[in-house]
């Protein structure tokens, strides 16, 4: 029962969230009428995620996006100073790497944080074999990358999500 | 003193958000593919967006905020539906 | 309008300034550099931090100068840096898929060639 009225919890506690900090007030109202559209917005997104989210380990989440926040603060220190070079001509490559991950939202999260950060860009992700395609900006040491992005990243979201 | 520095800066980071913006324009008339003038042209928004909450801080008022967030908003929206257009081949450059 | 407090001009200046020359940087980049796969990267130092910085400075300075806490900027920066990545995947795999098809038949690549799994 409980399901059928709220199938995405996490999904709904956000969205009431961000409509008390967007109407900046936390008064009886808005929190009803917040509820009430959260409600009706995750039942929607019903018909779009099939499978619930489910984190086994939600604290390891915040040590990920403290890590992930630390690398896009350092990765921007590094383009700009490639950048305001008189002529910037960054060693570019791609990277092809397997990951082990396959859960979606997984992914999803590894993608965004991928490419929110300058220093790296997610192109393509093939399924079927899990092998993704990366870019890099300033590619000096491939098995460098792919050992970063496994051992500060992907391990985290094994554990957190399977 | 301290109203000084603040509209000071400000107004300096606006002219750095401002070449930031001719920056994405020149980008986008030059292209030299679709993708780029794409690119460029969220890239535009972003600044916009930006550009507006700088404004916010030096007038002091809260209303700017929601046009950025409006801003944010119609560009994610307008971004999609051009690069969507990409993958069905058929783009006049 | 009452003095506003000396640290709080220098903080929100600091990252006014901050933010603002990273996101220059950023579109600068994207004028200046010399092929697509490169000027993705660029426009992602407006989003993170760029726009983090102005957004927080913003955050600071209402939350200020009204006296109670002012966070809907972080709306803002949420929505941002979470549909930039979104739309600039979805640019990039099509710029792969485009080029692919381009590439068939082709001698010289034009771009750092993608592998083809077509």
């Amino acid at each position: 029962m409980m399901r059928r009225i709220l199938p995405h919890p996490i999904l709904a506690g956000l969205l009431l969230l961000l409509w008390l900090v967007l109407q900046q007030s936390a008064g009886f109202g808005h929190i009803l009428l917040g509820a009430l559209i959260a409600v009706l917005a995750s039942l929607a997104a019903n018909a779009v995620l099939p499978e619930p989210v489910t984190l086994r380990r939600p604290l390891k989440l915040v040590q990920l996006f403290a890590i992930a926040g630390l690398d896009i603060v350092r990765s921007n220190f590094a383009v700009l100073t490639v950048l305001l070079s008189r002529r910037p001509n960054p060693t570019s490559g791609f990277i092809e790497m397997k990951l082990e991950l396959t859960n979606r939202f997984g992914l999803a999260i590894l993608a965004c944080l991928l490419t929110a950060t300058p220093g790296s860009a997610w192109l393509e992700y093939d399924g079927e074999r899990s092998i993704v395609l990366i870019h890099v900006f300033d590619l000096k040491d491939e098995a460098e990358w792919v050992a970063t992005i496994k051992k500060r990243y992907e391990s985290l979201l094994l554990e957190i999500f399977e | 003193m301290s109203q000084a520095i603040l509209d000071w800066s400000v107004l300096i980071a606006q002219v750095m958000l401002g070449v930031g913006m001719l920056a994405t324009l020149y980008r986008m008339v030059v292209g030299p593919r679709a993708q780029d003038r794409i690119l460029a042209l969220d890239a535009l928004y972003v600044v916009g967006l930006l550009l507006l909450v700088t404004v916010g801080i030096r007038t002091g008022s809260q209303i700017y905020f929601e046009l950025a967030m409006l801003m944010g908003l119609l560009g994610f929206v307008g971004t999609v539906a051009l690069a969507k257009f990409l993958f069905r081949g058929e783009v006049i450059e | 309008m009452t003095e506003l407090p000396l640290w709080l001009s220098i903080l929100v200046s600091a990252g006014v300034l901050l933010g603002a020359l990273l996101t220059m940087a950023g579109c600068v980049g994207l004028a200046r550099l010399r092929d697509f796969y490169l000027r993705i990267h660029a426009p992602t130092m407006g989003t993170s931090m760029g726009g983090g910085l102005i957004l927080f400075a913003s955050a600071l300075y209402f939350s200020v100068t009204t006296g109670r806490l002012v966070i809907h900027e972080a709306v803002i920066f949420l929505f941002v840096s979470v549909t930039t990545p979104v739309t600039l995947m979805l640019l990039a795999r099509a710029t792969v898929f485009r080029d692919r098809v381009e590439l068939r038949g082709k001698e010289e690549p034009i771009t750092p060639p993608p592998v083809d799994r077509a």
